[in-house]
């Protein structure tokens, strides 16, 4: 069980691996082992008496406790840390390719992948040539605090780089996650629906940026971009947005060029 | 399925605070969620029959007090209570808000023996 996170995933299915790495098994979190309460003979107690303790304690404390210890380690070193999520099907991870082709030379990029299975989307991030590190959460739907601390004091993160954080492919779970990101961006396609940011609300209200993405795409679909627009700040007034098309690149210049900038 | 996360975190946090008190046994605890929690409360209910098994709490009722969110008016200042994110305020239609309650997930209080 996770102690030093409070995520309460089963650790021993969360496994950390580079791209040329054999899966091997690490905990992601200390082995802090559970202390169970055993009966204490010593002392007289009365087993009758019951009596009302109040806690008024925050359940994911040790999760927002750990992403504090994350924002600040990434703001001593001018790490910019971005927090990617969205829905399966988004085209997160060829935003993340083309992303990595253009700012590469320009910057010092990392990455941590979140996917529950497979090893895929970090094998393409590494042929697109940033440094990655592959979170699998195994049953988990959502990165954690405690798994992005591990996952970046493995990188070795550079001093003023950016870092990355690609969240597992879901709108729920990981809103309520804070991982210690400086910006928390949700990308959405166009062969979604409008009514993502009203379906979605936790999501679209706890983000800083909406990326609208394969913009290509507009012609052929039913998608307004205006109502989604309108949607989105009804839920969040202080959204950003950037719409633009991963596969021709139209618009990529304005979403470079605010992750360059680290605003 | 994060609510079996809560639900694992919500067992921790009562056997780390029933071990305080050196107590044996949980016989009752309660839980507030806020509606803009984004915690489903009936899938916490079955995510805490399974979270509750084999520990101190594995006997215990449990109650989910659910908490109504409240919010303020950016743009007036205006305090209204407020069923989800998008719902303008009454009073001057502005969208923008900040939630002041409703967003929490606590646990509340344990009974021991
Ligand atoms: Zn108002």
């Amino acid at each position: 069980m996770c102690e030093s996170c409070g995520c309460g995933q089963p650790d021993e299915n969360v496994t950390f691996r580079k791209p040329g790495e054999k899966e091997e098994h690490t905990h992601s979190h200390g082995g802090v082992t559970h202390s169970h309460i055993h009966g204490d003979h010593d002392h007289d107690h009365n087993h009758s008496e019951s009596r009302e303790i109040v806690i008024e304690q925050n359940i994911l404390q040790k999760n927002d406790l750990l992403a504090e210890r994350n924002r600040g380690y990434f703001e001593a070193k001018n790490i910019f840390a971005v927090n990617l999520v969205s829905s399966p099907g988004s085209g997160k991870t060829s935003l993340l390719e083309k992303t990595i082709r253009i700012l590469k030379d320009k910057c010092t990029l990392n990455i941590i992948e979140g996917d529950q299975q497979t090893m895929l989307d970090a094998n393409r991030i590494e042929k697109a040539g940033a440094p990655v590190i592959q979170i699998n959460t195994g049953a988990g739907c959502h990165l954690d605090a405690g798994m992005i601390n591990k996952a970046a004091k493995s990188l070795e993160i550079k001093d003023n780089s950016i870092l990355l954080i690609e969240n597992v492919g879901n709108l729920v779970c990981p809103a309520m996650f804070d991982l210690g990101e400086s910006k928390r961006v949700v990308i959405v396609s166009v062969t979604e629906g409008e009514d993502k940011p009203i379906k979605y609300p936790d999501m679209f209200q706890s983000s800083d940026i909406c990326v609208i993405n394969k913009t290509d795409l507009l012609p052929y679909v039913d998608f307004d971009v205006e109502k989604f627009r309108e949607y989105a700040c009804q839920v969040n007034p202080d959204l950003k947005f950037f719409e633009l098309s991963a596969k021709t690149e139209k618009g990529m210049e304005q979403w470079i060029r605010w992750l360059q900038e680290k605003d | 399925m994060h609510e079996l996360s809560i639900a694992v975190n919500i067992v921790e946090m009562i056997e780390d605070n029933a071990e305080k008190e050196k107590a044996h046994n949980v016989d009752k605890f309660e839980i507030d969620v806020g509606i803009l929690s984004g915690v489903v409360i009936d899938a916490l209910e079955f995510a805490l029959e399974e979270a509750v098994k084999n520990s101190v709490c594995s006997k215990a009722v449990w109650k989910i007090n659910k908490i109504e969110a409240k919010a303020k008016c950016r743009k007036c200042g205006h305090v209204y209570i407020v069923d989800d994110y998008f719902s303008p305020c009454p009073k001057c239609t502005g969208f923008g808000k900040e939630i002041l309650q409703g967003k929490e997930i606590q646990l509340k209080s344990i009974t021991v023996e």
